[in-house]
């Protein structure tokens, strides 16, 4: 039998595309057009060629900014996945629990970055913050106004509040859609609770592994307004991370040019690690099904 | 479209990257990709290895950029060698 093949479906992907193609594709071009310029004003801007990429790639703050956004996003995802997986192994599987813990779950998940910015803020202050104020009374000398190190926790702290709950939701989807059938073998088979999630669990989670790591990844790398809006990006530089970095530069310096070439370097370093993390991923299920 | 401060550099280049993209879609119209292995650990397909040896042209210009002062010309050299032994051998 001849399969009949009709292209019209593709005009469907059109609105799409247009969508696409005005939010990101032409932006992206802009930023490229301005990554090899010095722009002064609309009508006075001189072609530079790579002088900015070389400016940028020699900027020691950047190194610096760099390593400090590595540091946070590693720590974020050693944190936030392990700890998303055994809250979603812990959860009800059925009853009035699942509900209630799917509304507390998504709680933190609706409140906008900056006032989860402001409510960490308030929580951390010694004076009038629970968090500050109970860590001061038990003796632990907190202020994250002051030291660096108290400061990045609280970032850190904050991020494991907001969005682990994410990687829940994602690992409990995954781990709903196994059939009862797979749990029924494996306790005939007699396999233990570890073997169990070894096994027949984290395979069936692998999918939304990848999204719920892929985003993580994505957003702590991109994170701005959280820090912002905690630490200001301090003390000194402590919590500057790279978008903070980039906005100084674009919005506070009015540099253009080197912005635009930080952000396309900024782009490539999420472009590569996400491909990369995909293809290994894509790659050891494929091996495994195989 | 002077709000998008093009230049004759920038633009040849997103000229060159769309073409590559319809001669892609053509090519794959009239033969299509049979995913394969070659020097580059996974299977790919064509679209795959176009993909892999643009990103490596960036990071090539970019490591170029980032240890010598000499003509990034040499790095756009390299990276067309590269694209080219990725295509056929990746």
């Amino acid at each position: 039998m001849n399969k009949i093949t009709n292209n019209k479906a593709w005009f469907l992907v059109l609105p799409v595309f247009c969508i696409v193609a005005i939010s990101a594709i032409i932006p992206l071009m802009t930023v490229v057009n301005y990554s090899v310029q010095d722009i002064f004003g609309p009508d006075s801007r001189f072609f530079v060629g790579t002088e900015w990429f070389q400016q940028v790639l020699d900027d020691s703050r950047l190194h610096e900014a760099l390593l400090r956004q590595i540091g946070y996003t590693f720590s974020v995802l050693l944190i936030e996945i392990p700890l998303g997986i055994g809250v979603a192994l812990t959860l009800p599987r059925k009853g009035w629990g699942v509900s209630a813990c799917m509304v507390l779950l998504a709680l933190p998940l609706l409140i906008p970055w900056n006032v989860v910015g402001t409510i960490w803020q308030i929580f951390g202050r010694a004076d009038i913050g629970l968090g500050g104020y109970i860590l001061n009374m038990l003796g632990v000398s907190y202020n994250y106004t002051q030291s660096s190190v108290d400061a990045w926790l609280t970032v850190l702290v904050m991020d494991v509040w907001h969005w682990t709950s994410l990687v829940v939701l994602l690992c409990y989807a995954g781990l709903r859609s196994i059939p009862d059938a797979y749990y029924q073998a494996a306790k005939i088979d007699g396999a233990s609770r570890w073997a169990v999630f070894r096994f027949i669990q984290l395979p069936k989670m692998q999918s939304v592994l990848v999204i719920g790591v892929l985003l993580r990844f994505m957003d702590s790398f991109m994170i701005y307004t959280e820090p912002f809006v905690l630490t200001g990006g301090g003390p000194g530089n402590a919590t500057t991370f790279l978008s903070q970095y980039l906005t100084r530069m674009a919005v506070g310096q009015f540099d253009l040019g080197p912005a635009a070439a930080f952000s396309l370097i900024y782009f490539l370093i999420i472009l590569l690690v996400c491909w990369v993390f995909y293809t290994v991923v894509m790659n050891a299920g494929q091996r495994e099904e195989q | 479209m002077s709000w998008m401060a093009w230049t004759p550099v920038t633009a040849g280049f997103f000229i060159c990257i769309a073409l590559m993209l319809i001669g892609m879609g053509i090519w794959q119209a009239v033969s299509p990709t049979i995913p394969r292995r070659g020097f580059l650990p996974l299977v790919t397909t064509r679209g795959d290895r176009l993909f892999i040896s643009l990103l490596g042209a960036a990071y090539i210009h970019l490591a170029w950029l980032a240890v010598t002062d000499t003509t990034v010309l040499v790095a756009s050299g390299i990276a067309i060698v590269w694209l080219l032994v990725v295509m056929r051998w990746g």
